[in-house]
């Protein structure tokens, strides 16, 4: 899929990354437009996690780059959500302080910080208590205040890091719900890494499919289907033909 | 009322075990005495005696030298295990003398800070502080990752995530370490108290009455300092509920 320049939000040429002398990435090259949702599906192991983590600064690149309109990361607004909702927030805070909390170090006045979280509360209808600490909720409200926390500060690309998988079945449909209209009002630029097929297309404006190692894309497939994308999606013909074709380059792919 | 009920049972029975030693005449009188003249000596030795002053000096200096041992042992402990690198590198030698009991070092001490007051304080504080900065330097290198993460990709720097992040993942463990300090620095005092020239404290009554034949106060004595460990320990166990109400969850 070709992207003219001025589109590209993120723009990935020649990344480089070895562990242990065993290359995962040798000369990976991505384009993402402005305000997509990319998914990133691929087998274990297959780097999805190490990609984002390049994106987003946590983890040095051997070679190539990463730009952002032309910027590094460090000079980029980034929200990023963890898998591990448990480990990510600050249990020591109240869940509206973990909100807060990147907001002080922004250092926006106060009552800028407090409209941003009541505004986040009502996009997410949040209606368990943001005053108690994160061990006190659920594990969906916990992931759900990381979600809120990432994209307090506004981010210009969204990473998150398979946000669902420790989370159970009906508390993902439920929280897939309120993301997806959430990022799609915001228009945010988000990145998807997820092991989880059907939660990759259904969030997805573009599904990327990576080979095992040296990783290399097997697959790029648009998913044009309607937004919102509501439990009924999941069984409409477009859906169904999307997760035919992935199941397919999945299964070349690992056996490749 | 029932979480008392057994602890009360194990002290009554502990005091019967006590008095059908004495009817059995396990020991000779003057060594081991009935339950209730110890307690009888003792009452006295705190109302009337000095016994009540012992004490205080004894928790004095425990807890001066758990203060100095703190105020050393925490931002060094948590300094160094920043770096872990460099902790590595320290680990052997504070291993080696938070494992050398504490009263070895009595005479270098004494050579150090001659046979006074500070001598006491400075050997309790010693063995405490290197609690206390082992526990620190832990807690920090056990910090998890993801939230280091998480605090760095907020735009958090290296000091904010020390004081944001690295201090407070490390608290649980600092307050480990302290509770154990400050059982250590009471024993060190209290045998620094029957060796180290003193005048005062419960170590320096216990051995005192033990060499003037005053059984039951030696007993009570002994009791006292079991009492005020027990006490410590417990204020510790309260405060770190209290103060870290997210540890382990």
């Amino acid at each position: 899929m070709s992207i003219p320049p001025r589109e590209a939000a993120i723009s990935i040429r020649g990344l480089r990354k070895a562990f242990g002398g065993q290359p995962v990435y040798s000369g990976f090259d991505l384009d993402v437009r402005r305000g997509d949702i990319l998914a990133i599906f691929g087998p274990n192991g297959c780097g999805k996690s190490t990609l984002i983590n390049m994106a987003a600064g946590l983890l040095p690149m051997d070679g190539g780059t990463i730009l952002y309109d032309g910027r590094d990361v460090a000079d980029v607004r980034v929200g990023y959500v963890f898998q591990n909702y448990r480990e990510a927030l600050f249990p020591w805070r109240r869940a509206a302080d973990n909100i807060r909390y990147p907001l002080r170090l922004m250092g926006l006045p106060k009552s800028e910080i407090e409209r941003r979280v009541e505004r986040l509360a009502a996009s997410f209808r949040v209606r368990f208590d943001l005053h108690r600490y994160p061990y006190e909720l659920s594990g969906g409200q916990q992931q759900l205040v990381s979600i809120m926390r990432a994209l307090a500060v506004e981010p210009e690309v969204l990473f998150l890091d398979e946000p669902f998988s420790a989370l159970d079945y009906e508390t993902t449909l439920s929280l897939r719900d309120l993301l997806q209209a959430v990022l799609k009002e915001i228009g945010v630029t988000t990145l998807l890494v997820s092991h989880d097929l059907e939660e990759s297309i259904v969030l997805a404006d573009r599904l990327l499919m990576l080979t095992r190692r040296p990783t290399t894309v097997a697959d790029d497939v648009p998913v044009a289907l309607p937004w919102p994308r509501g439990t009924a999606a999941l069984s409409s013909p477009g859906f169904v033909a999307i997760k035919a074709r992935c199941l397919d380059v999945f299964q070349a792919a690992v056996a490749a | 009322m029932k979480t008392f009920a057994a602890p009360v049972a194990g002290a009554i029975g502990f005091i019967l075990l006590w008095q059908v030693a004495v009817w059995l005449r396990v020991a000779d009188p003057i060594l081991l005495p009935p339950p209730s003249e110890a307690f009888t000596d003792t009452w006295a030795a705190l109302t009337r005696g000095t016994l009540a002053l012992d004490t205080w000096r004894t928790v004095q200096r425990t807890m001066l030298s758990f203060l100095i041992a703190t105020v050393i042992g925490v931002p060094l402990g948590v300094a160094l295990g920043a770096k872990e690198s460099v902790y590595r590198s320290v680990e052997f030698v504070v291993d080696f003398f938070r494992s050398t009991p504490a009263s070895a070092m009595f005479p270098l001490f004494i050579v150090l800070f001659g046979p006074g007051e500070s001598t006491k304080i400075a050997v309790a504080a010693f063995g405490a502080a290197l609690v206390i900065l082992f526990n620190a330097a832990y807690g920090v290198i056990n910090a998890r990752r993801t939230r280091v993460l998480a605090a760095r990709i907020m735009g958090a720097s290296g000091p904010r995530i020390m004081a944001d992040v690295l201090v407070w993942e490390a608290l649980p463990q600092i307050l480990v370490g302290m509770r154990a300090g400050v059982s250590l620095a009471l024993v060190i005092v209290v045998v620094a108290e029957m060796f180290i020239g003193s005048t005062d404290g419960l170590g320096h009554r216990v051995i005192n009455a033990q060499m003037l034949f005053e059984s039951g106060l030696m007993y009570g004595t002994i009791f006292v300092a079991g009492a005020l460990g027990y006490a410590l320990n417990l204020l510790f166990l309260l405060i770190e509920k209290r103060f870290v109400h997210w540890a382990g969850r």
